[in-house]
């Protein structure tokens, strides 16, 4: 079964390359059931590998699948090798399952576009490229899914890059900036994998786990912080967090499958992939956990002051990242796995939610000021979102509850601050989830024309988001107790936490959290349904003296923009026109250009050497001959 | 060694000296009267009437170069002829392929038409 | 003597031999034909020899190397060569079989001179005594000179033969001036003799610089290095392009099997004597030959100087002189003989596209490829494979060359030879990029000729050549096991 998996990479392929060449003869329907097909049956073969792995002694749950040698020059060595492991296929299922829904969504979601086709191929791509990203054996193999997924992303964010307006500037900006930030990660990554080759020797994942003990703490730490770099650039952390907002220029189904599901989950993969490196390298692990912990924090005052139903989304999507940053910065890997897969279920199934919403309202508007009482034209929907919301507020029972909160409660044991940080994030997280909830759902219809003219999506984007409604909701089990736990399974491939909670301590953390979740809730209905309705509901009296500085930079997402803009690609541009007018024209080119004019030159007075005259000829013949014994008698 | 030259050198240097008295010689002891008789190039005595440099038939050389051709293999057989008591049979059977080359070289050119004058 | 000796191992020179009896044939054959006709029969005679000749090398491929009568040797190397001349030879009777009117009525001439050439070129690979050397030499160039100026109705054809012939003696007595010091010096004609008496302190050693720097001359001419080149762009100009196709190839692999030969089995001890001077004449040679090509406006003359420079390339083999570089350069000159006798022949159907001027200029050939589809297609092939871009032919050649080289510790030389490989991509991406991407200058005109089909024969060597070049660039490691080096 195991040796199948390479399967797995053959169907998004092979659904790709068939909707790329024969796409436009297939239809749009045609091109549909390929694509989503395909990934099913990629699906299909992650459950297969899941069984499979089962069947192997708890302990020894790995296999490598070895496909070919890919690179083999001197001593350094690249397979194309799939690695099968609990985390592996865990990741595998969330890609390929919740991708498959997501395919099927976007039928709908898309139907009528000028560039279906085009949609779908990339979409296949990004499978493929994910699916390269998490089951390598090997970090290079990683680094070309780690740079696919990156192309990917860089097409679908900007597939509308002839559109422009206010909100996203030029999408295909949107794209380029993405494509940008992430290079910086991607540079990180490379460094990491050089130093990596270098002081290990080897870029196997096997084999740089048994040689990383001759590591020193030094090398480890440049190491991971390197990879954090990468981290932080994928997985749209502090600094680099600014590309995932703007990345929402892109379709809706592409934001629920890459830029909250899946692909910005791969710094967290990657992270927990290389635990036995972190492990080594305490100091870039406490790094790694407060950059997570700032993140969330202060993503969540951002969602806090948004307006944009999907930017909201976005932004607590890097929160939630913050989340899973935080997670396995403190060394908690399986519990920051198990919270990307719950995410994974609720941001789609809130993204996609939030996909109806645009789609059933007219001009796709998507400003939560101009919503209000959608639940009366889109019933459906309206549950759909809330049980994505109350999933991501963490209310009890719910999927998030239970994975942010085994996250917390591996903080609380490691530094108390951070701890503190989390759970007021958890507030606000709360708090936006249902301002949004409240704002564009339930209260008045704000804006006549917009309600006037909402209606309720086709089946086809409704019926897959009960799929992941469910899963929103049930997701939490995953991890129950003595029955089903993922923690557990995940610990053949991510290692035993070193930290084991007493269960008091467990149940106070889990009371203490449902208590800021339903107060987050709390204050939400107080503010947005009770209170004015009329606009975003500013705080006023004698609080919003204190909080309205607050506000504003919040709503300003904290000038980083700005500041990038001004101290980064400013200097940067600047730099680069003097270098493209100075160095490059002025002096490279020149240069390039006196070579090309010399050696013409050169040839044509040679030719005139070459006049056809037997004397100058032999003269030339003679010359040689005088050169050679000269050299010969008297050099010899 | 460089001494097993030494009777090179001193051929050469004789031959060089023989030229530079021929020619030297003359001019230092013989009389030099300048007229159009004397500066006549030497024809056997008979005055000259044209110019000498002039457009030949091409058919002096090609019987020159053939003469030359089967005159050299001619005098390739002397020595052969020379040391074949010596070498026997075995110099005897190396001149057979020989032989058949220039025949069929012969052959060839007499067929060709070369060898006739008109 | 016993004479046994002139018997044993004479199946060394069975393909030689096989050549010669032929040409005796065909000799006998012409005289006896009657009138002009039969010019074709002479033609598929010649080519019926030339096949026997390969399948004689066959026979004895593989065959521990033997010498015969102290004068020729068939090992793996010669063999080798033979086998490129033998191709080179086959594809150059092809070619001139419609070529030019002289051919009619003295095909039989036309046809003995050339396999007479061809077995001179493969001598000259077998050779191991200086006088073997000199008379290989001296049977090809002959008839050379006499190919060159073949077509008669053309003034430059006849120049081309008078130059050659002029220079050519100019340098051959160098080269049989080399030869004596170096019999002087060693005390024997034989290659292996001279290296043991020098090599054991005997012998004349002061007579041995010399000696190599006249007998480079003769080489370099042959070979054409700078500055014994000059001849080349005027020969390969005027002559007919048949006979520049295949003396192109023949020329350049005798030559330099000979030289290799004597460098490394005669003068070995004294590589570090030589091998600078040979580098400096390689850089010369590389650098002059492409940075003339690029002012060329005559595709022969083009190809001529691209010659010139590919053999710089092969010089650096000989200046690394190690085993493995020997059986670079006969890779080298095998992907040679497809990709420049290929792109001769090109030029040869184009000739008779523009009026059979014998010689093409590379202003015409803007729009070629819309006119002709198949040849543009093929000379963008052979261009590539000559610039050496992978996986062609050409490249491994230049590769195995340069690996050899940077083995033998010559890096510095090899980083010249890559920079001019750049460079001469310049020239061959010209001729494709005016054949596919340039509009004729008068569209009206060009179009109205009628459409002249290249002859069967260059049908079949154009189709060859392009499939040799795919073939040992996507399977070199075959060919390069098959072609061998000296002490290979």
């Amino acid at each position: 079964m195991l040796e199948l998996a390479w399967l797995i990479l053959v169907f998004p392929a092979l659904g790709a390359l068939v909707n790329l060449f024969v796409g436009d003869r297939l239809g749009e329907r045609g091109i549909h059931v390929v694509a989503s097909g395909m990934v099913v049956l990629s699906f299909v073969v992650s459950l297969g590998l899941f069984f499979g792995l089962a069947g192997l002694d708890e302990h020894h749950r790995t296999a490598t699948v070895h496909l070919w040698d890919w690179i083999t020059v001197g001593s350094f060595h690249a397979p194309a090798a799939l690695l099968i492991d609990p985390l592996s296929v865990t990741m595998a299922l969330v890609v390929t399952g919740v991708g498959a829904l997501i395919h099927i969504y976007a039928g709908g979601y898309m139907h009528g576009e000028q560039n279906f086709q085009r949609f779908f191929v990339y979409l296949n791509f990004f499978i493929l490229a994910m699916l390269v990203l998490i089951l390598s054996n090997n970090f290079v193999g990683m680094f070309v899914g780690w740079e696919g997924v990156g192309l990917a992303s860089y097409l679908l964010i900007g597939f509308y890059f002839d559109r422009h307006d206010e909100s996203y500037g030029h999408y295909a900006d949107a794209g380029k900036k993405a494509f940008l930030v992430n290079r910086i990660g991607d540079f990180g990554m490379l460094l990491a994998v050089f130093l990596i080759w270098t002081s290990v020797g080897s870029v196997v994942f096997e084999e740089v786990h048994h040689g990383a003990g001759a590591l020193t703490a030094g090398a480890a730490t440049a190491i991971c912080l390197l990879l954090l770099l990468a981290a932080t650039g994928k997985s749209a952390q502090l600094p680099l967090f600014v590309w995932l907002p703007d990345a929402m220029a892109g379709p809706t189904p592409v934001s629920a499958l890459i830029h909250a599901a899946t692909m910005v989950t791969a710094g967290i993969y990657m992270v927990a992939r290389t635990h036995f490196l972190w492990e080594l390298a305490p100091v870039a692990g406490g790094l790694a956990a407060w950059v997570g912990g700032l993140t969330a924090l202060m993503a969540a005052t951002i969602a806090l002051t948004q307006v944009d139903l999907k930017k909201i989304l976005a932004y607590s999507t890097i929160s939630q990242l913050g989340y899973m940053m935080l997670g396995v910065g403190v060394g908690a890997y399986a519990f920051a796995i198990f919270h990307l897969v719950t995410h994974a279920f609720f941001k789609a199934l809130l993204f996609l939610a939030a996909g109806n919403v645009m789609h059933g309202l007219p001009g796709g508007e998507l400003d939560i000021r101009k919503m209000g009482n959608l639940r009366a034209k889109m019933p459906t929907t309206f549950w759909l979102f809330l049980i994505g919301a109350s999933a991501l507020a963490g209310l009890p029972i719910f999927s998030g509850f239970f994975s942010k909160d085994g996250i917390l409660l591996h903080v609380a044991n490691f530094n108390i601050p951070l701890y503190l940080i989390g759970l007021f994030t958890a507030l606000l997280t709360a708090i936006y989830s249902f301002r949004a909830v409240f704002m564009a759902f339930l209260g008045e219809a704000r804006d006549q024309h917009v309600h006037d003219h909402a209606h309720e999506s086709p089946a086809v984007m409704t019926r897959p988001l009960w799929v992941l409604a469910f899963l929103a909701v049930v997701g939490g089990a995953l991890n129950l107790p003595v029955l089903l736990t993922m923690e557990h399974y995940l610990e053949a491939a991510v290692g035993a936490p070193a930290f084991h909670p007493n269960v008091t301590m467990e149940f106070v953390l889990l009371a203490v959290s449902a208590v800021v979740a339903v107060a987050g809730v709390g204050l939400a209905y107080g503010r947005y349904v009770k209170g004015p309705s009329t606009g975003v509901g500013r705080i006023s009296g004698g609080v919003a003296r204190l909080v309205s500085p607050l506000e504003l930079v919040a709503r300003n997402k904290w000038y980083v923009d700005e500041f990038y803009a001004a101290w980064i690609v400013g200097p940067l541009l600047g730099l680069s026109v003097w270098f493209n007018q100075v160095v490059d024209q002025g002096v490279v080119d020149r240069a390039v250009n006196l070579v090309g004019q010399v050696s013409l030159s050169l040839g044509g007075n040679l030719r005139k050497m070459h006049n056809g005259l037997v004397p100058t000829y032999a003269l030339s013949l003679f010359c040689g001959v005088v050169a050679l014994l000269l050299w010969f008698v008297i050099g010899g | 060694m460089a001494s097993d030259y030494l009777p090179l050198l001193i051929l050469i240097l004789l031959a060089a000296g023989f030229g530079v008295i021929a020619i030297g010689l003359p001019t230092l002891l013989g009389p030099r009267e300048r007229n159009n008789q004397k500066l006549e190039p030497y024809e056997s005595g008979i005055i000259p009437f044209s110019d000498a440099r002039r457009r030949f038939p091409v058919k002096y050389y090609l019987v020159a170069m053939l003469f030359l051709i089967f005159d050299i293999e001619v005098i390739f057989l002397y020595p052969w002829a020379a040391v074949l008591r010596d070498l026997r049979l075995f110099a005897l059977v190396a001149m057979i392929p020989f032989f058949i080359v220039l025949v069929v070289g012969f052959l060839y050119e007499w067929k060709k038409g070369a060898l006739d004058w008109d | 003597m016993d004479t046994a000796l002139l018997f044993d191992n004479a199946v060394v020179l069975l393909p030689e031999l096989v050549l010669a009896v032929g040409v005796m044939v065909l000799m006998m054959v012409d005289i006896g034909r009657r009138g002009q006709n039969g010019s074709q029969l002479l033609a598929g005679l010649s080519v019926a020899i030339l096949l026997l000749g390969i399948g004689a090398s066959v026979m004895i491929w593989g065959r521990a190397p033997v010498e015969y009568l102290d004068g020729a040797i068939s090992d793996g190397f010669a063999l080798s060569v033979r086998l490129v001349i033998l191709i080179a030879g086959v594809l150059g009777v092809l070619l001139s079989r419609n070529w030019f009117p002289a051919i009619e009525r003295q095909g039989g001439a036309f046809y003995s001179l050339h396999l007479l050439a061809v077995i001179g070129m493969m001598l000259m690979g077998t050779a191991t005594n200086l006088i073997v050397l000199f008379i290989a030499l001296e049977i090809f160039s002959l008839a050379l000179y006499i190919l060159s100026g073949f077509y008669r109705e053309n003034a430059r054809s006849i120049e081309a033969a008078m130059k050659y012939f002029l220079l050519g003696a100019f340098a051959s007595t160098f080269f049989v001036y080399g030869c004596a010091l170096l019999y002087g010096a060693g005390g024997s004609s034989k290659f292996t003799q001279i290296h043991e008496t020098l090599a054991t302190g005997g012998g004349n050693p002061s007579l041995v610089l010399p000696g190599i720097a006249l007998l480079l001359v003769g080489f370099g001419f042959k070979v054409s290095l700078v500055p014994f080149h000059m001849w080349t762009p005027d020969v390969y100009q005027g002559a007919p392009t048949p006979v520049t196709a295949f003396m192109s190839v023949g020329t350049k692999a005798a030559a330099f099997a000979g030289f290799f030969r004597l460098m490394m089995t005669a003068l070995p001890s004294f590589h570090d004597q030589w091998a600078m001077p040979l580098a400096i004449l390689a850089v010369l040679t590389m650098t002059v030959g492409n940075l003339t090509a690029l002012r060329q406006s005559s595709v022969k003359r083009m190809l001529a100087y691209s010659g010139i420079a590919h053999a710089g390339n092969i010089l650096i083999a000989l200046v690394a002189g190690t085993a493995a570089a020997s059986s670079a350069a006969a890779f080298y000159l095998f992907a040679y003989a497809f990709m420049n006798i290929g792109a001769f022949t090109v030029t040869i159907a184009l000739e008779r596209q523009y009026g059979n001027e014998n010689d093409v200029e590379q202003s015409r050939l803007a729009g070629a490829a819309e006119r002709f589809p198949v040849l543009a297609a093929a000379m963008a092939i052979f261009m590539l494979s000559l610039s050496g871009i992978p996986p062609l032919a050409g490249f491994f050649g230049k590769f195995l060359v340069f690996k050899a080289a940077v083995e033998a510790g010559w890096a510095w030389l090899v980083v010249i030879g890559v920079l001019n490989s750049a460079v001469s991509a310049y020239y061959y991406l010209r001729i494709v990029v005016a054949m596919y991407f340039q509009q004729p200058e008068q569209a009206g005109d060009e179009k109205e000729q009628p459409f002249v089909p290249a002859s069967r024969s260059s049908v079949f060597v154009v189709v060859v050549s392009v499939l040799a070049v795919v073939v040992i660039g996507l399977q070199p490691g075959l060919w390069a096991d098959l072609l061998r080096g000296l002490g290979q």
